[in-house]
């Protein structure tokens, strides 16, 4: 793709410098990714533990390993941890840290030092929502959503719940706003939008939506702590606020939201799936256009998640018909990854295994995504396990899938490591079987009517939630397979080329693991992304 | 972005002390008609003050103290994008509170 | 683009160590965060917008007991500080250090008197037992407590906003005398008055919604 020079032998890693310090006050994008994947994974782990009792709990009947109040707190928690501190921080700020300098050429982010500021706001915000937890009288038990008029009346600690979010939200805004200047800024030489890998597109589209639609949950966040504190009355109906005006600007962010999720996972994934085909992605400019579409759409959508909240029924048709549209975009992503395999030499690593794994859940994820925005299945389903089965399908089986696809894709280049393919590829298989055990039978089960937010259920739902139970022990064991692999693999010793995969793009010609300033020289780039040598491709 | 508009935002254009104090003699002014038109206790005066004075006090800004006028199009485009993004969130809003 | 990425005459350390010289990246970070503050401050419009629309006579009542002349003279005094602050940069532009530190220091000047004023208003309001939450505000209608909520939840967040600029120009105040901004790097002042007229902005649109709406 480009006529890079090679960075000079013996090249000192950005791992060279030593000390902790030399880790806390970094403002070296790729130690910053560092930082937040080890955070990240930790929360990872405990949300899964988290989820695991909720499971438990499950198994059988009646309250056995706790009380109905402690499944509150736990739900609430899984949500907010997974939420906040995992999805949405996500492939972003992990891997679009560490690759989007180097895939369009440049030192760093234009902002080092924010950069480091907005990983500190994040920590702090995970402080102060995990602190929630053994502070004040006990933990939130209002779901992530943090609904009013609930989360304004109940006496548990919802107030340092909500300002970590808020705090989280910062951070997030300042890494949009620091990524979509490193992109108009520092592109390399030759590196114009339309040379520009799919990644940093999908990063692109993701930030504008983290800087134009996190506000939006800031003041809300804000404005519910200044309801308990000061009873402002804004959304306490016994004031004469409006609780479904929470609602509109809860989601106004929190849909959004969805798509800062799964957009740098797409991204992600348009960049595994050439890689392993070895054959340029099929349509570049309409996955580049679906990107920013789904970015313009997805902000337009939000009530949906409100059918059935009492708003005017004009509305609900408007919100209706823009829920159909987003469809439209997603779709095409899907279809030209599909294309993309089409006649290409597939190799089925574990990076393409998680990869191909996200287009299938995905799919599955949007279409039953669909039958919510028709309004009448709507009302069937609402508050049920389908809507849990969906949004578990589309976060965990999309952007949970593809931050995995991600992590066994970029390893060896982020660490200089590499873990065994082969325990990888065994762990995959219990990790989806488990997956789809699990959460195909909430989709069953939330048709058959199972409210879900309850600690108990009624004798004809056992089947489900024993099936159910089981794929999560299914899922949490390839999972914890999976990664102690990666664990492991990181005290492996071993030298890594800086190309192992033969990918194309920037990231790939440099030295596995890069130089802290990425490029010895600049490189300049003369032809469109994904261009693979002709011996690779297959003949047309 | 290409070379010619770095060039251009590397060496701003400078604009006077006069331009400036204009555009504040304006805006006060605008200001006294704003508090005119809501005193006469006429409301399609003050509605119309709130509609029109008020955006074109906020563009005096923009476009004047904050320099938008001698940025970039891609400036341009962005600030146009997320006052769009700001006005459609508002009219979506609207559509349920004004049906209901 | 790689005219930014790569200083030239600065070994490349330099670049991670700080300094950060690409004079219009910091200037579209800094109206990235405008766009979120705009944003920020809509969420408070939306609401206003909704309740006015559904409380119509008693949010044009509760306006009424709000003091119209203090709002416009804090309107005066916010608009006069931008132009202070627009000049400030223009004088250090043409190399007039002394000038851009008078006009930066008028600025912040006009900044408190603004926040002195707010702090009267309030308290006049306490006196007369307006606050939200308290019994006399119970005691009337939903309407004007949504107003009043707002008021306070709106000009808060506002003055919030202006004791930040006030903090944030006072710094840049100390960088002009230590010859950190200068006329040919002052992008720390630009975005400095950039902040700084959003601020006046948003009171733009306070001034009409609270003040004159009855």
């Amino acid at each position: 793709m480009s006529t890079a020079v090679h960075a000079p032998a013996g090249e000192a890693s950005f791992y060279a410098r030593k000390g902790i310090a030399s880790w806390l006050l970094t403002t070296d994008h790729k130690r910053i990714s560092i930082l937040y994947l080890a955070a990240m994974m930790t929360f990872f782990l405990v949300g899964m533990t988290l989820g695991v009792f909720m499971r438990l709990e499950q198994l059988t009947m009646g309250p056995t390993i706790m009380k109905p109040t402690t499944y509150n707190a736990l739900f609430t928690l899984h949500g907010v941890i997974m939420i906040f501190l995992f999805v949405i921080p996500g492939l972003a700020a992990s891997f679009g840290n560490f690759f989007l300098p180097i895939m369009i050429g440049a030192k760093d982010v234009a902002f080092p030092r924010l950069n480091l500021l907005s990983w500190y706001l994040f920590m702090t915000g995970a402080t102060i929502a995990l602190s929630s937890l053994f502070t004040g009288s006990g933990p939130p038990d209002t779901g992530w959503s943090f609904y009013v008029p609930y989360s304004v009346k109940t006496g548990t600690n919802v107030t340092l719940a909500v300002l970590g979010a808020f705090t989280i939200g910062f951070s997030s805004i300042l890494t949009g706003l620091n990524f979509i200047t490193t992109i108009h800024r520092l592109r390399t030489t030759g590196m114009n939008w339309m040379r520009m890998p799919l990644f940093p597109w999908a990063l692109y589209a993701t930030s504008w939506v983290q800087v134009l639609a996190t506000p939006i949950l800031g003041i809300t966040l804000l404005l519910v702590v200044l309801e308990r504190v000061f009873h402002l009355g804004i959304f306490d109906p016994s004031i004469g606020g409006d609780p479904i005006l929470y609602q509109h600007l809860f989601w106004t962010y929190s849909h959004p939201a969805v798509y800062i999720m799964i957009l740098p996972a797409m991204g992600a994934i348009s960049e595994i799936i050439p890689t392993f085909a070895h054959r340029t992605i099929f349509g570049y400019r309409a996955i580049v256009l679906s990107s920013m579409g789904i970015a313009a759409l997805g902000s337009l959508v939000w009530a949906h998640h409100m059918f059935t909240s009492g708003m005017s029924e004009f509305s609900i048709i408007i919100f209706s018909l823009l829920t159909f549209l987003v469809a439209i975009p997603s779709a095409i992503k899907v279809f030209n990854w599909v294309a993309t395999l089409y006649k290409g030499s597939v190799e089925l690593r574990p990076p393409m295994l998680f990869a191909l794994a996200f287009v299938f859940l995905f799919s599955i994820g949007g279409l039953t995504g669909l039958f919510q925005g028709a309004l009448a299945v709507n009302v069937h389903i609402h508050d049920t396990y389908f809507i849990v089965g969906h949004f578990h399908y589309v976060m965990f089986g999309g952007t949970g899938f593809a931050f995995f696809a991600a992590l066994h894709y970029w390893y060896p280049k982020m660490f200089g490591r590499m873990y065994s393919e082969r325990v990888a590829t065994v762990a995959f298989v219990p990790t989806f079987i488990g997956f789809n055990l699990l959460y195909f039978t909430f989709l069953v089960m939330g048709l058959q009517g199972m409210p879900r937010r309850y600690y108990d259920h009624l004798p004809r739902f056992h089947a489900g939630h024993l099936h159910a139970t089981i794929g999560s022990w299914i899922l949490v064991a390839g999972l914890l397979l999976m990664i102690g692999n990666l664990v492991r693999g990181l005290f492996r010793k071993a030298t890594i080329p800086a190309n192992p995969w033969g990918g194309v793009t920037l990231e790939w010609t440099v030295p596995s693991p890069p130089p802290t300033e990425n490029f010895a020289v600049l490189p300049v780039i003369s032809e469109p992304p994904y261009t693979f040598n002709p011996v690779a491709k297959e003949p047309a | 972005m290409s070379h010619i508009t770095q060039q251009k935002a590397e060496a701003p254009h400078i604009v006077g002390y006069a331009t400036f104090v204009k555009v504040w003699i304006a805006l006060v002014l605008l200001t006294g008609l704003l508090v005119g038109l809501s005193v006469t206790h006429r409301p399609n005066l003050a509605l119309l003050g709130l509609l029109v004075i008020t955006p074109t006090k906020a563009s005096l800004v923009l476009f004047y103290f904050m320099h938008l006028k001698y940025e970039s199009a891609a400036l341009k485009y962005m600030v146009t994008a997320a006052i769009a993004a700001l006005i459609i969130f508002i009219g979506l809003t609207f559509s349920d509170f004004l049906f209901r | 683009m790689s005219v930014s990425a790569e200083p030239q005459a600065a070994p490349p350390v330099q670049e991670h160590a700080g300094e950060h010289r690409d004079y219009a990246g910091a200037k579209l970070g800094m109206w990235l965060f405008i766009f979120s503050e705009l944003i920020l401050f809509g969420g408070l419009f939306v609401a206003y917008g909704m309740y006015r629309s559904m409380h119509a006579h008693e949010f044009h009542k509760a306006s009424g007991e709000l003091n119209l002349t203090l709002g416009v003279i804090n309107t005066l005094v916010l608009l006069t500080s931008s132009l202070t602050m627009v000049l400030s940069i223009v004088a250090i532009r043409l190399q007039r250090k002394l000038q851009s530190m008078f006009f930066l220091a008028g600025t912040m000047l006009l900044g408190t008197v603004f926040l002195v004023n707010k702090f009267f208003e309030w308290m006049a309001k306490f006196h007369h037992g307006i606050y939200p939450g308290s019994e006399h505000m119970m005691a009337r209608p939903p309407g004007e407590r949504l107003f009043f909520g707002l008021y306070f939840g709106m000009t808060g967040l506002h003055g919030l906003h202006v004791t930040i600029g006030v903090v944030l120009m006072s710094v840049m105040l100390v960088f002009l005398a230590r010859d950190r901004i200068r006329h040919d790097d002052f992008i720390k002042l630009e975005n400095t008055g950039l902040y700084w007229h959003l601020v006046d902005v948003i009171w733009i649109f306070l001034l009409p919604l609270f003040y004159l709406a009855a």
